[in-house]
């Protein structure tokens, strides 16, 4: 066997290749279902909270920095054992896929909320008082005129923030989600062959590089030009 | 609620834990004293390559960059550490982890870098060329300071990130603080020494991530 054959059974054996797409595929669509469902609870949470902020209402403002501090900082591979082994020994049972959306959604909301507040924080006070002054209340200004200028100027930051996030999906397989990764480490071990490792590897970027591309066409798209 | 102080709190298991967990912390930092300064040096070059005038080392250098920000750090580090010795490539766990992160961390600095280096005015280039600066003195005394000083927060941002991702070394069993928590975990049946993981997280990361913030604002009024 020629060395170039050699490393094709290690990494793209054919018949592994036939026998095992179906297990990615399945992977695939488990993983597209959960980042989506991060991304949209994620990025509703992070806007409540941002608008919530907003009230400068001091007990809730405490509370919101210190969610969102403590889940900037907190690895998300942490939380996720925490409660994925924990609650259930307090009688709160999750399944493993509830748990990783759970945990990837917090995440994603604590940056959201920072970068929608940081764009609330920047929309000038003439904005305000302009709005206020047509007869618009507080929260129809912060809604119609601070927000949509706060969102667009979170745009670039947030994309990629999201694209991060949504990639730790893959953490799901530590306990047991079956998601792309989890699918290729079961074949791998099953078949004792690295085939289906690589599928999951090339899975992952196939699905991934289209975002990742949007990301840096949004960020250009969409600069926050610096005056 | 006894019950949930119990499973969560349990002080004296986390006394118990705590020797185990502080060995864990040290590992920890020592994977961080390792990967920071590879992903560091990596990204500098990566950023360097894109700077080339040959488009085709430009547009090689953005898709290595594409593709490393797209597989997850997870799965590129299960693809070297159990993917790698089927081809007879046996490496240790810290190896593993080393290579993967720098693939990974290399990426996002890169694209840092090439940010700050993008920052920084054509006119700056041209100034300093005419008063005799070659390239290389150029880059290193008058664009990459300024460079590097317009994207701190950034950089500081994906260091934490970094920091948070050594928490996936326990997967391949590098005996870090996540890898310590878990096992003590396992062996007392109980999530205190998780949590008391996760504070020693928050108290390493917190200040960072409240400098991230304040570096943010200061660049934002710049």
């Amino acid at each position: 066997m020629t060395a170039s054959e050699r490393f094709r059974d290690t990494f793209f054996k054919p018949e592994m290749l036939a026998q095992y797409w179906p297990d990615i595929a399945h992977g695939v669509l488990v993983t597209v279902e959960i980042a989506a469902a991060v991304v949209v609870t994620g990025l509703i949470l992070g806007l409540v909270l941002a608008s919530l902020r907003a009230y400068r209402l001091a007990p809730i403002n405490v509370l919101i920095v210190i969610f969102v501090d403590v889940f900037r900082s907190l690895p998300p591979l942490v939380a996720i054992l925490l409660i994925y082994f924990g609650l259930p020994n307090v009688g709160i049972n999750l399944p493993s896929f509830v748990v990783l959306w759970l945990v990837l959604s917090l995440v994603l909301a604590a940056f959201a909320e920072e970068i929608f507040w940081a764009g609330i924080t920047a929309t000038p006070k003439g904005q305000w008082e302009a709005a206020r002054s047509t007869g618009l209340g507080f929260s129809e200004t912060l809604a119609f005129v601070v927000m949509p200028q706060a969102i667009r100027l979170g745009v670039p930051p947030l994309t990629n923030r999201t694209i991060a996030i949504t990639k730790n999906t893959a953490l799901g397989t530590v306990i047991g989600v079956g998601e792309i990764l989890n699918q290729a480490t079961a074949a791998q071990s099953f078949s004792g062959n690295a085939t289906p490792l690589m599928m999951g590897a090339i899975a992952y970027i196939l699905l991934f590089i289209p975002v990742v591309a949007l990301g840096r066409w949004i960020e250009t798209r969409f600069a926050w030009r610096r005056s | 609620m006894g019950q949930i102080l119990e499973q969560f709190l349990n002080l004296d298991i986390m006394f118990k834990v705590w020797p185990l967990l502080l060995r864990g912390l040290g590992t920890t930092l020592y994977l961080c004293l390792l990967v920071i300064p590879l992903g560091l040096a990596g990204g500098l070059m990566v950023a360097l390559l894109s700077l080339s005038r040959s488009r085709a080392i430009d547009w090689l250098a953005m898709m290595l960059v594409d593709v490393f920000r797209a597989a997850p750090p997870l799965v590129l580090l299960i693809l070297i550490y159990s993917g790698l010795p089927f081809a007879g490539i046996r490496l240790s766990p810290t190896a593993a982890v080393c290579i993967a992160f720098f693939c990974n961390t290399s990426s996002y600095y890169g694209e840092i870098y090439r940010a700050g280096i993008d920052s920084v005015g054509r006119g700056q280039w041209e100034a300093a060329r005419s008063t005799g600066l070659g390239t290389l003195d150029t880059l290193s005394f008058v664009v990459l300071p300024q460079a590097v000083r317009n994207v701190l927060p950034d950089l500081v941002s994906n260091t934490i990130e970094v920091v948070k991702l050594t928490s996936i070394a326990s997967v391949v069993s590098f005996p870090e603080l996540l890898y310590s928590a878990d096992m003590a975990r396992s062996l007392t049946f109980n999530s205190s020494p998780v949590v008391l993981a996760a504070i020693i997280y928050l108290v390493l990361l917190w200040p960072l991530v409240r400098l991230v913030s304040r570096l943010e604002r200061g660049v934002a009024t710049h």
